[in-house]
């Protein structure tokens, strides 16, 4: 059996285009797709081989892990709930709710990857557009501390770089092309300008180019420390504010180095100012599959992207007080629900040995560090693969991904929804 | 079931003006039967439909960008969980399930977000699926589709309503709605349409040309409500020339002309700034195909957003404060902005008394509608205070003392001393843009109608009476009482079916192959998920 235009839920490209061949409840073949998103059905479409449930090791039945669940986390006083970017929508929003009905707090991956674009948006709003016009009219495109061909492979032939579209009719020929990193990259051949960047330099960098476009004086001193010359930095100043539609895709490179959220901001205020001559976008190159996603439904219920807290029954949000990293360094939470996250593996060394000392519960797709660690484990259904269910590419475009295989385990959905549906017994 | 007794009912579409009467709800619906049930002794209260709301923005992406933009505009004005009830936070840009309590609190049963992209119809349906208690709908943006825009230029008339047809089911949408048309495609390229025979750049065509295709294709495919227009040049000195020429470009096609304030401007840009409010106002009078609704400017701290791209850039450099701009591929755009609204200011009192005027100068209660374009005028919570201010003339002349004086005297609101009556009240916020909309069983109290019922007790303030209803019944279900919410339900997501050709679907694939980043099997809402109550309002014979 065959599937058109199913989407591949890896990474915020959500690519939809990808054909899928069906096997025997195998996905044998998935066209189009990358490595990344080869490798991904590949693993996401294995028969179960894990049992659905698990309480101290011990196989159970799901309803009893539910339960074993429900306890734990009605019993803490300051549980913190984390993750969900490999999830849908729908099993987000029973996430909240379920937060909320704790009264803990929830977190996503966003404060470990791009919560710092996130704030920035705050500070500054930002001028952005879909991918569909960076394929339509960008002609100038700049990816700043990322590095697509490894970590979104299709990103420039979709979207950014050979795609052709309305006003780009041949193409790669249509566009300039520019990688700012502190290295070479795989990514490095694709571009027409390579700009290497000493560490931890960019806001300064930035800075400049904000000067730079505005006419004012930047003096070569002050680069000295920046790897980068005036003369290049003036060159792509020029690029920028004679291109006709640019944008500027910020990569963790840019988030997670010095200066964090100072970072985005400059670069915001970089490509608003570029407003002032032409049109000029910025998107963040989100990660996960639909990380973008539970931003969105985080907002619409609480007003707040991530780092949210329900102690006094209303959301309340501090990125550094209610963050995942924060919450768990300090030793506050005291349970920890990890939903299609793999924090054990991924945080650091304190936070994690916090993960040891605590109730934890995890649901996710796969055996991982996390849910060997955790108390209660359930195994899900992959969204996308055995479960349906909406993401939001990178850009906010909604999707539905589609489910392609039985069902074998349940869906994060229908597992938070029974969760949320027990504690709110055990709570009332 | 529920019998409502004694109550002054006022239900203008069945003619009914404060006469003392018994209604019966039963099985969610008016009923001519008395089945007995909850009786709500409603002696000296008074009694109306549930409040519409025509045009507000609720939901979707520009709704919840704007929300995320702005945490110091929810930290303060928090919503605490009940164990009926979710949290969330207020602001000008309140969460879904803040925003569907609240307008239940305040009386409303019915809302509409104004601007939806296609593109973006799925998320819409997911925050109007979490907003709870109220029936919504959406109108979907066209004004600036390429693909409507191609095919005006190729003269295919028929192709632009199979494809509008077939936008509105796949998006499952309500109505047709335009923004600044042909501007923001403009804007995507810098530039803006400032008349209506401004060429859109790569077209070949006129943002006048984009009014009379869709107004036209509103009618043809008999849209239970007319094309939705935001005018060419909002929030610009001597616009009101741009609104004017639109109105007649309708050539007597039905139109509803939105947040009509924002485009009643004379004067210059730079130079002057004055109300056109009078003359416009005679002309939709002697216009019966027209209809408005105000977009009323109220004082205070709010958020702009906006579907017109380049006014959002253009509010962001007047205030200065921090600004979203979004592109979205081949079909619109979105501009946010915070705008602080004070009385001292020139042009923010001018918008002020210009609402006002459109309001007490439309002879015709049917055909203007109480919004403030939530929350770009100010927040929907501002009804009740607008509504003391139409029935108050006292009241408007101590608010009139407040305000820049020069910026009034230029206006005739000094002038006007029309009180609404308590009727006409029922008629702007409920009985007309409920008619407007074409929703049948909205709007009255006639047998066969929602049981939706909202009972005030009485209050010499307005204000106080509007602002906190002793009862709201939502379907015959009574969901607010004494200030109270008494139940938890999810209302009607409301959209439109209209027929195609299905010839058209290969041009439309070709075009998402050429230009869409999602492919034409990805693009249509899935009814099954994302409507959990659907109810498709026919379109009319």
């Amino acid at each position: 059996m065959q599937i058109e235009a199913a989407i591949c839920a890896f990474c915020g490209c959500l690519c939809d285009d990808i054909v899928l061949t069906i096997e025997s409840d195998r996905i044998v073949q998935a066209k189009n797709a990358c490595a990344l998103g080869k490798a991904w059905y590949t693993a996401h479409s294995r028969p179960p081989d894990l049992p659905a449930a698990r309480v101290d090791g011990k196989s159970v039945e799901v309803e009893e892990a539910i339960e074993a669940a429900a306890i734990l986390l009605t019993k803490a006083r300051y549980p913190i709930l984390y993750g969900l970017s490999s999830t849908s929508c729908e099993a987000q929003r029973h996430a909240v709710a379920l937060a909320e009905a704790l009264g803990g707090c929830i977190d996503c991956c966003t404060s470990v990857c791009h919560g710092p674009s996130g704030m920035a948006v705050q500070g500054f709003g930002e001028p952005t557009c879909t991918l569909g016009e960076v394929k339509n009219r960008a002609d100038l495109v700049i990816y700043w501390g990322s590095n697509p061909a490894e970590s979104h492979p299709r990103h420039m032939s979709r979207y950014a770089v050979t795609s052709k579209g309305r006003l780009t009719p041949n193409g790669r020929k249509n566009r300039t092309v520019v990688l700012v990193d502190v290295r070479s990259t795989p990514s490095s051949r694709f571009a027409d300008l390579l700009l290497t960047v000493r560490p931890g330099m960019d806001f300064e960098i930035l800075w400049a180019l904000r000067a730079l476009v505005l006419g004012r004086k930047v003096e070569p001193a002050g680069l000295a420390e920046t790897g980068i010359t005036l003369a290049q930095l003036t060159h792509l100043a020029e690029l920028m504010k004679n291109c006709r539609y640019g944008v500027l895709f910020a990569g963790q490179g840019l988030t997670q180095s010095a200066g964090n959220q100072m970072n985005l901001s400059a670069a915001i205020l970089l490509a608003r100012d570029l407003n002032q001559f032409t049109k000029f976008a910025i998107i963040p190159m989100r990660g996960h599959g639909n990380v973008t996603g539970v931003d969105q439904v985080l907002t619409w219920q609480t007003g707040y992207p991530f780092g949210v807290n329900f102690s006094r029954g209303y959301p309340r949000f501090n990125p550094g007080e209610f963050t995942m990293v924060d919450v768990l360094r300090r030793k506050e939470a005291d349970a920890v629900l990890s939903v299609a996250s793999d924090p054990a593996a991924s945080l650091p060394a304190e936070a994690v040995q916090r993960l040891t000392e605590v109730p934890l519960i995890a649901i996710d797709t796969h055996e991982s560090e996390t849910t060997r660690l955790a108390r209660v484990s359930f195994m899900a259904s992959t969204v996308g693969i055995r479960a349906s269910g909406t993401a939001y590419r990178m850009d906010n475009v909604p999707l539905f991904l589609k489910q392609a295989l039985t069902s074998i385990y349940p869906s994060d959905e229908e597992i938070l929804g029974r969760l949320l549906e027990r504690v709110r017994e055990l709570k009332a | 079931m529920i019998r409502i007794l004694n109550g002054e009912v006022y239900d203008p579409i069945n003619g009914i003006a404060g006469e003392v009467r018994n209604l019966y709800i039963c099985d969610g619906r008016i009923s001519s039967q008395d089945a007995g049930g909850r009786t709500i002794d409603a002696a000296g209260m008074v009694v109306m439909p549930g409040g519409v709301d025509m045009h507000c923005h609720i939901a979707g992406p520009k709704v919840n960008t704007a929300r995320k933009l702005r945490p110091e505009d929810h930290r303060s004005h928090e919503i605490a969980k009940t164990p009926l009830s979710r949290s969330g936070t207020f602001g000008s840009v309140p969460t879904t399930f803040a925003t569907g309590y609240r307008y239940a609190m305040m009386g409303y049963t019915t809302a509409f977000d104004a601007a939806i992209p296609p593109l973006a119809a799925r998320h819409a349906h997911e925050e109007l699926n979490d907003t709870p208690v109220i029936d919504k709908g959406f109108f979907l943006l066209m004004g600036n589709n390429e693909f409507i825009m191609e095919r005006i230029a190729a003269g295919e008339k028929e192709e632009v309503r199979h494809f509008a047809a077939w936008l509105l089911q796949a998006a499952k949408g309500y109505a047709i709605k335009l923004v600044n048309p042909g501007g923001v495609e403009l804007w995507k390229s810098r530039s803006n349409a400032h008349t209506l025979d401004d060429e859109v750049t790569g077209f070949q065509i006129t943002p006048r040309q984009i009014i009379q295709s869709l107004a036209e294709v509103s009618e043809e495919l008999s849209l239970p409500h007319p094309v939705h227009i935001h005018c060419n040049n909002l929030g610009i000195a001597g616009n009101w020339e741009t609104t004017l020429e639109t109105m007649k470009a309708l050539e007597g096609r039905r139109g509803h002309l939105t947040h009509i304030q924002f485009h009643s401007y004379g004067g210059n840009p730079g130079e002057s700034f004055s109300s056109k409010a009078a003359e416009m106002a005679e002309y939709v009078n002697a216009h019966p195909n027209l209809s408005v609704d105000v977009g009323q400017v109220m004082f205070g701290d709010t958020t702009s957003l906006t579907g017109d791209g380049p006014l959002g850039y253009m509010l962001h450099q007047v205030t200065g404060c921090k600004w979203v701009n979004v592109d979205i591929e081949n079909e619109a755009g979105c501009g946010i902005t915070p705008i602080e609204y004070k009385e001292k200011n020139f042009i923010h009192a001018t918008q002020w008394a210009i609402g006002l005027e459109w309001f007490l100068l439309v002879q015709d209660p049917w055909r203007v509608v109480l919004t403030t374009d939530h929350p770009n005028g100010a927040s929907f919570t501002l009804y009740p205070r607008i509504i003391r201010l139409l029935m108050d003339r006292e009241y408007r002349k101590e608010m009139m003392r407040n305000v820049n004086q020069k910026a009034l005297a230029q206006t005739t609101l000094p002038d006007l001393e029309r009180e609404y009556t308590l009727n006409e009240i029922a008629i702007i916020t409920r009985a007309g843009p409920a008619r407007l909309l074409g929703l049948q069983d909205k709007g009255h109290l006639g047998v066969g109608a929602c049981g939706d019922v909202t009972i005030y007790e009485k209050n010499a303030d307005w204000e106080k009476m509007f602002a906190a209803p002793r009862y709201v019944i939502k379907d015959g279900q009574v969901l607010i009482e004494d200030g109270h919410l008494r139940g938890e339900t999810y209302g009607r997501t409301f959209y439109v079916s209209p027929a195609y050709d299905p010839a058209i679907e290969g041009k439309i694939r070709k075009f998402f192959d050429d230009y869409y980043t999602v492919r034409y099997e990805n693009y249509p809402v899935q009814l099954e998920h994302y409507l959990p109550r659907p109810e498709a309002i026919p379109c009319r014979v």
